[in-house]
C-alpha cells in the first residue's frame, strides 16, 4: 500500500461522487476554450444578418416603446414624478434581459451540447460560464442603448429632471455580477433537472416570462404594494425585484436603497448559485447516460 | 515492465446501466413508480429490461456493460482494443476519457488524457476553417498558444489552404474531416484515446493519418489507446492488444494472437460445414486443409507443406470443370488465386463420377494472420458456375521458419506474402 501511495497519479476517474468537485486550476486551463466559446456565440449569432448586432439595440427599445404605451400611457402606472417612464421601462428591461437571457440559455447546457459533451471532455462548467460571459457583452451593448437615452432625456429634454445617479453606482459591477449568478444558477438548476425530467422545459419558456411580471420590470414596487398589499410579498421577497429595483436606484434614483436590499440579493445569488454548481457537478458525471 | 512505467492504470472498472428507464426517465414515470412502491406494488417499469439476455445482476433491470476491468498501461505503448459490436470498447473508451463515471473501480492517470472519440467536434459550419480549428483544439485540450504555434501545419496536413477562410459549412464532407483530423493529428497529450477514427476521408487521406498515428506513436513515444475494426491498422500501429467481449477481457497479449482471437470469436472457424454441399449438378463432398502428416488443421504454419483437398461428385453430364480457390485476409483483400486454369489443369468429370482434387502450397508463403479461402468451381464448357462460396471455410497462419534458415521473419515487417529469392555476392565485383 505505501508503495501505491508514492506514485502520484495525475488524477483519478472513480464513480465517488464529492458534493462540490471544482478543479479550478482546470477550469483556468480551459480559459481558452471559454474565451473561443463566447467567441462563436457572438460571431455566429448574426452571421448572414443584414443588421447584425443591431438586433441587440432593437429588442430592448421596442419592449420598451410597447411597454410604456401599453403600461403607462394606457394602464396608467406612475413611474415617478420627473422620470420618463421609457427610460424606466429599458432600466427594467435591460437589467431584465441580462438575468433572462442567462437563465434561458444555460438551462438546456446539458440537452444543447449533447454531441459535443458525449465525446469529449473538458470541465462542463465552461460552458454555462461561456453563456454569461457572451450575455454581458450584449448586456454592455444594451447599457449603451440606455445610457444613450438617458443622456437625450437628461440633457435635451426637460422630461427628465428628476434623474440622477445615486452614489450607490459603486455598488453596479457587483450588481451585475449578482443578476449573472442568479440566471446562471437557476439555469444551471434546470438544466440539471431537464436532463431526466424533460417537463420542465415546457415551464422555462413561458416561466422566465410569468418571472418577468413578477419582477418590477414594468411598474415600481412600492406601486404594487399600494394597490396590491395582499400579494405583495411574491414580489418584495423575489430576488429579481430587488436587483431591478437597485439598478433603478443606481442610475435614476428613483425607489429605495438599502444595505440590506444588497445583502439579501448577494446571499441569495449565491445560495443559488452553489446549489446549481452543486447539481450541476452532480449530473455531468453521468448525464450522458441519462440525457 | 518496471510499475514506474505504468502511465495508466484501470482497475475494476465496471459499469451498469439500467435498462428502460434511460432516456424515458421522466417525472410522470418516476412518480408512477413511487406511487406503485407506496401501495407496496411491483415496479411498473421494472419488466421493460426483462427480455435482455446478457449478464444480468440480482433483477434483470440491470446490465453490466463493462465487467470488472483490470488492465495497465505503459508509457509509450500503444494499446489497441478489439471487439465486437457491444462488447463494451466505447464504454470503456467514455470513461477513459470522462465522458462519463464508472459504476464501480477507478482509473488511475499519470498523464493528461486527450480522446478522440470522433473528429471535428464541436465544429460550427457559420465559421471559418481557421476558426473552427481554435475552437476545436480548444475542445480538445490546447490553449490558443499551442494552437497558433501549429496552425499552420495544422493547415498544411489538411490540404485545406485554400478554404481555410471560408465558412465550414461551404466545405465538402470529405474536407471537413480533413480538417477535423488535422486539428486533431496535432494534439500533444501524454495519453491519447483513439476511436476509430480512421476510417474516414479518402485512400490517400488514410493513408496519410495511419502514417501520422504511427508517427505519434513511434518518433514521438506517446501513449496511444487505439480501437478499431479494422484489423489491418491494429496490426500495423499497436503493440499490444485487449480483446473485449461481453464486457470483459477475454484477451490481453500480442496482437497477432489477439486478432485471432477477435475473429474466433466471431465464430471463424471450421468444421461448420455439412457435406455434401449442393451445387448445380455437382456435389461437394469434402473441403480440407491437410498437413504433411495426413492431418486435417486449420492452424497452419508458415513455410510448411499444405494440401487443399476437394471432393467432387458430378452428378449428371459431363462437365469440363475448373477449380479456383481464393485467399483473403481478414479484411477481405485478395491474397492470391490458385486456379487450374492457369496451370491448365482444369479437367473432365465424367457422369456421377467422384474425384479427389488437391491442390499442394509447397511452403505456406503468406504472412501470420487469419484467412479465409473462397472456392468457385466453374463448367468451362457451358461457362456457368456450378458452386461459388467466397468464404468456405477460414484458417490461421503461425509464424515459422519459411527461409529454413532458423530465423523468423518478425510479424511486422514481413509483408503479406513471403518470397523465395536469392542474393548474390560478388566479392570480386567492379562497381
Amino acid at each position: 500500500m505505501a508503495a501505491q501511495k508514492s506514485e502520484d497519479w495525475l488524477y483519478t476517474i472513480s464513480s465517488k461522487n464529492k458534493l462540490i468537485d471544482l478543479n479550478f486550476k482546470e477550469i483556468w486551463y480551459y480559459r481558452d476554450l471559454l474565451l473561443l466559446f463566447v467567441k462563436r456565440d457572438i460571431i455566429t449569432v448574426y452571421k448572414q444578418t443584414i443588421l447584425g448586432p443591431l438586433w441587440y439595440f432593437i429588442q430592448p427599445l421596442f419592449t420598451s416603446v410597447i411597454f410604456t404605451l401599453i403600461f403607462n400611457n394606457l394602464a396608467g402606472i406612475p413611474t415617478g414624478e420627473g422620470i420618463p417612464s421609457f427610460l424606466f421601462n429599458l432600466a427594467g428591461i435591460t437589467s431584465w434581459n441580462y438575468f433572462g437571457t442567462c437563465l434561458v440559455d444555460t438551462s438546456d447546457t446539458f440537452k444543447k451540447n449533447q454531441a459535443i459533451f458525449g465525446k469529449v471532455y473538458f470541465p462542463r462548467v465552461i460552458t454555462p460560464l461561456s453563456v454569461v460571459v457572451s450575455n454581458l457583452l450584449k448586456f454592455g451593448i444594451q447599457l449603451l442603448v440606455f445610457i444613450g437615452f438617458y443622456i437625450y432625456f437628461v440633457f435635451f429634454t426637460s422630461k427628465a429632471y428628476a434623474a440622477s445617479p445615486t452614489t450607490a453606482m459603486i455598488g453596479f459591477p457587483l450588481l451585475i455580477v449578482f443578476m449573472g449568478l442568479l440566471g446562471l444558477g437557476l439555469g444551471m438548476i434546470i438544466s440539471s433537472l431537464t436532463n431526466k425530467y424533460r417537463d420542465l422545459k415546457f415551464l422555462v419558456g413561458f416561466g422566465v416570462q410569468l418571472l418577468m411580471y413578477g419582477s418590477a420590470v414594468m411598474y415600481p414596487l412600492s406601486y404594487f404594494e399600494e394597490k396590491l398589499p395582499e400579494y405583495s410579498w411574491l414580489v418584495k421577497y423575489n430576488p429579481m425585484t430587488t436587483v431591478i429595483e437597485l439598478f433603478r436606484y443606481m442610475t435614476l434614483g428613483v425607489g429605495e436603497f438599502s444595505i440590506f436590499q444588497f445583502g439579501y440579493v448577494a446571499v441569495v445569488s449565491l445560495i443559488i448559485f452553489l446549489f446549481g454548481l452543486i447539481i450541476f457537478n452532480k449530473t455531468e458525471k453521468s448525464f450522458i447516460d441519462t440525457v | 515492465m518496471s510499475k514506474t512505467d505504468v502511465i495508466l492504470k484501470v482497475e475494476n472498472i465496471s459499469k451498469q446501466y439500467r435498462l428502460g428507464l434511460v432516456g424515458t426517465g421522466t417525472l410522470s414515470h418516476d412518480l408512477n413508480r413511487w406511487w406503485s412502491k407506496i401501495r407496496g406494488k411491483e415496479d411498473p417499469y421494472l419488466k421493460v429490461g426483462e427480455s435482455n439476455d446478457r449478464r444480468t445482476k440480482g433483477n434483470s433491470e440491470y446490465v453490466w456493460a463493462l465487467k470488472d476491468i483490470d488492465f495497465e498501461v505503459q508509457k509509450g505503448e500503444v494499446l489497441g482494443i478489439i471487439g465486437k459490436n457491444g462488447a463494451g470498447k466505447s464504454t470503456l473508451l467514455k470513461i477513459l476519457s470522462r465522458v462519463t463515471s464508472p459504476s464501480t473501480g477507478s482509473i488511475k492517470t499519470k498523464g493528461r488524457i486527450a480522446s478522440l472519440l470522433e473528429v471535428g467536434t464541436g465544429f460550427h459550419g457559420e465559421m471559418t476553417g481557421r476558426e473552427n480549428i481554435y475552437l476545436n483544439g480548444a475542445i480538445l485540450g490546447m490553449t490558443k498558444k499551442e494552437i497558433t504555434s501549429k496552425i499552420e501545419e495544422i493547415i498544411d496536413f489538411s490540404g485545406c489552404q485554400r478554404y481555410i477562410d471560408t465558412p465550414v459549412k461551404r466545405y465538402s464532407s470529405g474536407m471537413t474531416v480533413r480538417l477535423a483530423f488535422a486539428v486533431a493529428a496535432f494534439l500533444e497529450p501524454d495519453i491519447l484515446v483513439v476511436d476509430e477514427v480512421l476510417a474516414v476521408g479518402d485512400a490517400e487521406f488514410q493513408k496519410k493519418a495511419i502514417g501520422k498515428m504511427q508517427d505519434i506513436s513511434k518518433s514521438d513515444g506517446r501513449t496511444v489507446l487505439f480501437v478499431s475494426h479494422n484489423m489491418e491498422s491494429i496490426q500495423k500501429l499497436c503493440s499490444r492488444c485487449l480483446v473485449l467481449s461481453d464486457g470483459e477481457i477475454s484477451f490481453e497479449g500480442n496482437v497477432l494472437d489477439a486478432v485471432n482471437r477477435y475473429l474466433e470469436i466471431f465464430g471463424f472457424s471450421t468444421g461448420s460445414l455439412n457435406f455434401p454441399i449442393i451445387g448445380k449438378g455437382i456435389e461437394i463432398t469434402k473441403f480440407q486443409i491437410k498437413d504433411s502428416g495426413e492431418n486435417v488443421v486449420n492452424h497452419l504454419i508458415l513455410g510448411q507443406k499444405y494440401f487443399f483437398e476437394i471432393g467432387i461428385l458430378n452428378k449428371d453430364i459431363i462437365k469440363e470443370i475448373n477449380i479456383r480457390l481464393q485467399i483473403f485476409d481478414f479484411n477481405d483483400n485478395l491474397i492470391s488465386t490458385l486456379n487450374t486454369f492457369h496451370t491448365e489443369k482444369h479437367f473432365k468429370a465424367q457422369s456421377n463420377q467422384y474425384l479427389n482434387v488437391e491442390c499442394i502450397i509447397a511452403k505456406l508463403p503468406y504472412a501470420p494472420g487469419s484467412y479465409k479461402i473462397g472456392l468457385q468451381i466453374m463448367d468451362l464448357a457451358k461457362r456457368i458456375n456450378l458452386y461459388e462460396n467466397n468464404s468456405i471455410t477460414e484458417f490461421f497462419i503461425e509464424n515459422g521458419d519459411f527461409y529454413g534458415s532458423g530465423k523468423l521473419p518478425g510479424a511486422k515487417n514481413m509483408g503479406k506474402v513471403l518470397t523465395n529469392y536469392e542474393w548474390i555476392i560478388d566479392a570480386n565485383g567492379i562497381s
